[in-house]
């Protein structure tokens, strides 16, 4: 039972608010600790974990390029071109990108994606222009809850296409798992079974990202800002 | 051949830049502190595989220090006016977008090309780093067509980086310290010890009562672990199998799969899996971290009911 510490820790700390990085450490620790390993060992072991892990922080290396880009133009960019698309919403862009995010995964191609290389430099500016095509000046509030649902977008879209491809970690992952315990399984199994879920997935979503725009309308409509028009 | 070590030494290469330039900037008040944050994590990534595990250790608890007791200052202004960038976005028009698109391009080919080349017998790439050196060779390749193109000066690249680096701040290690934290459970045997609790308290008399518990409970320990792969092998292990499958002769394939998607419901509602939810957050300037799980929670909770539907209606077919 001891080592359950570390995840009360873990619950405690995020809802007391304190700075998740330090509560993480603390409750590693605490568990290794509590487990019965001496301090230098449970030092020892974190650190070992933290710098077998490193492959999981790769992604940081767009920054430089994607920082040259911001730094040359490249949301103005974004932004001019969706200005250009007299019917693109902020909901049915991001219905196209959930989409389009969804099929690349099922094929594999995850690595398509992703909040660095694509939703902070691409996405989220072109939602938010789409959104200012139809309403006008944005206020902050709206720009954050679109950029939110930017991210959401890319989210559900790789987590709900992924498990459609055979090769993927979580399908040998199961099929690891079970092999252990004398079940074999085949991949295309699997990924079969993958398929309703990722369709209710794109319903739920798609449907949720279409009424945004409705919502941001009559958000709009409310404060009575510029450009606002009857639906 | 070329190994995960690569990338690291790159990654530290450049994570030592955004501490230099950090170090260097006289306007912020914290920049010492940001400066040693950043140095910590640059010398895990260059010396890391080479240091006693017990000093990898102590650098990521003073990591930890530096951020918590000293703080960390925020991202600088941004280089450029808007005015200069409008006038450069319409003097480049839609090339500006071919350097962000070969990250994606090369990382890709990479991905499907590199492990059919060779050097004699010897891989030219390590078979099971093949996707992390391909995202490391796609920005790289990226970072190169963006240069000859815009011709910037030579610091821009990692000056923006910092820029960029100190807008996600801390959330940006959270990730890393959070897969750390898996592996401790795993040492201390915290999945087991789940499972036992779970077979003891929870009444599964009917096929409907361990279905939902099984899906519901894939979602609440992947909400815990962050990741649905650490929840995976304990839920299967304390309900899927002996429930699911062995006593009520559920099929193993929609199990399995339908189980592991439950799992990926808990995934868009903690900010244990940060990577997902907090580093989007601090990507896209959000005051609020948990704005991205904000948005994601009805879908979410949506969406494990249908996974319970679907998993009930086809599980005993």
């Amino acid at each position: 039972m001891l080592p359950l510490i570390g995840i009360l820790i873990i619950v405690a700390g995020f809802a007391l608010r304190l700075n998740p990085l330090l509560v993480v450490a603390a409750a590693a620790l605490a568990t290794g600790l509590a487990a019965g390993h001496a301090l230098v060992d449970v030092i020892s072991a974190f650190g070992k974990a933290f710098v077998d892990s490193r492959s999981v922080s790769i992604v940081w290396l767009a920054l430089p390029v994607i920082g040259l880009l911001e730094r040359s133009g490249l949301k103005e960019r974004a932004r001019i071109v969706i200005s250009g698309i007299k019917v693109a919403t902020t909901g049915r862009l991001l219905l196209a990108y959930l989409a389009l995010r969804q099929l690349t995964s099922a094929l594999g191609l995850t690595s398509l994606g992703g909040h660095a290389q694509m939703v902070r430099p691409l996405v989220a500016p072109m939602a938010e222009a789409a959104a200012e095509n139809q309403l006008g000046e944005l206020d902050d509030e709206t720009r954050f809850r679109i950029r939110a649902f930017a991210a959401s977008a890319d989210n559900v879209g790789v987590f709900f296409g992924e498990d459609i491809f055979v090769a993927i970690g979580s399908i040998l992952l199961i099929r690891g798992f079970l092999d252990q315990n004398g079940i074999h399984v085949e991949a295309t199994r699997l990924a079969w079974w993958a398929i309703p879920t990722a369709a209710c997935a794109f319903v739920i979503h798609g449907t949720r990202l279409l009424l945004l725009d409705r919502s941001l309308r009559s958000a709009a409509n409310g404060t009575a800002g510029p450009g606002t028009e009857q639906p | 051949m070329i190994t995960l070590e690569f990338v690291n030494v790159i990654m530290g290469v450049m994570l030592a830049g955004v501490a230099v330039v950090s170090a260097r900037d006289v306007s912020s008040p914290k920049r010492y502190n940001n400066a040693a944050f950043w140095g910590l994590f640059a010398i895990t990534f260059l010396a890391g595989s080479y240091l006693p595990n017990f000093v990898n250790g102590l650098l990521v608890l003073a990591m930890v220090l530096v951020m918590a007791i000293g703080k960390l200052g925020g991202a600088p202004p941004e280089s450029t006016t808007r005015a200069e960038r409008e006038r450069s976005a319409a003097r480049w028009g839609n090339t500006l977008f071919i350097p962000a698109l070969t990250i994606p391009a090369v990382t890709l080919l990479g991905t499907f090309t590199l492990k059919y080349l060779h050097i004699g017998n010897v891989p030219l790439v390590d078979p099971k780093q093949i996707t992390v050196v391909s995202l490391g060779a796609g920005t790289i390749a990226a970072l190169l067509v963006g240069m000859i193109m815009l011709r910037p000066p030579a610091s821009a690249p990692i000056v923006e980086a910092r820029r960029l680096m100190d807008a996600v701040g801390w959330a940006a290690v959270l990730p890393q310290m959070l897969a750390a934290l898996g592996a401790m459970f795993a040492l201390a045997g915290v999945g087991p010890i789940v499972a036992t609790i779970l077979q003891r308290w929870i009444p599964l008399n009917t096929p409907f009562a361990v279905v939902a518990t099984y899906a519901i409970g894939m979602a609440l320990f992947t909400s815990v672990m962050g990741n649905a792969f650490a929840a995976f092998p304990v839920m299967t292990a304390a309900i899927g199998l002996p429930l699911v499958v062995h006593r009520f002769g559920g099929d193993v394939a929609v199990m399995a799969s339908v189980g592991m998607l439950s799992g990926y419901c808990g995934t868009l509602v903690t900010p244990m899996a940060a990577n997902f939810n907090i580093v989007p957050a601090a990507l896209l300037e959000l005051p609020d971290q948990n704005a991205v799980i904000k948005a994601q929670i009805p879908t979410a909770i949506a969406l494990l009911v249908a996974n319970v539907a679907i998993m009930y209606l086809f599980v005993f077919r």
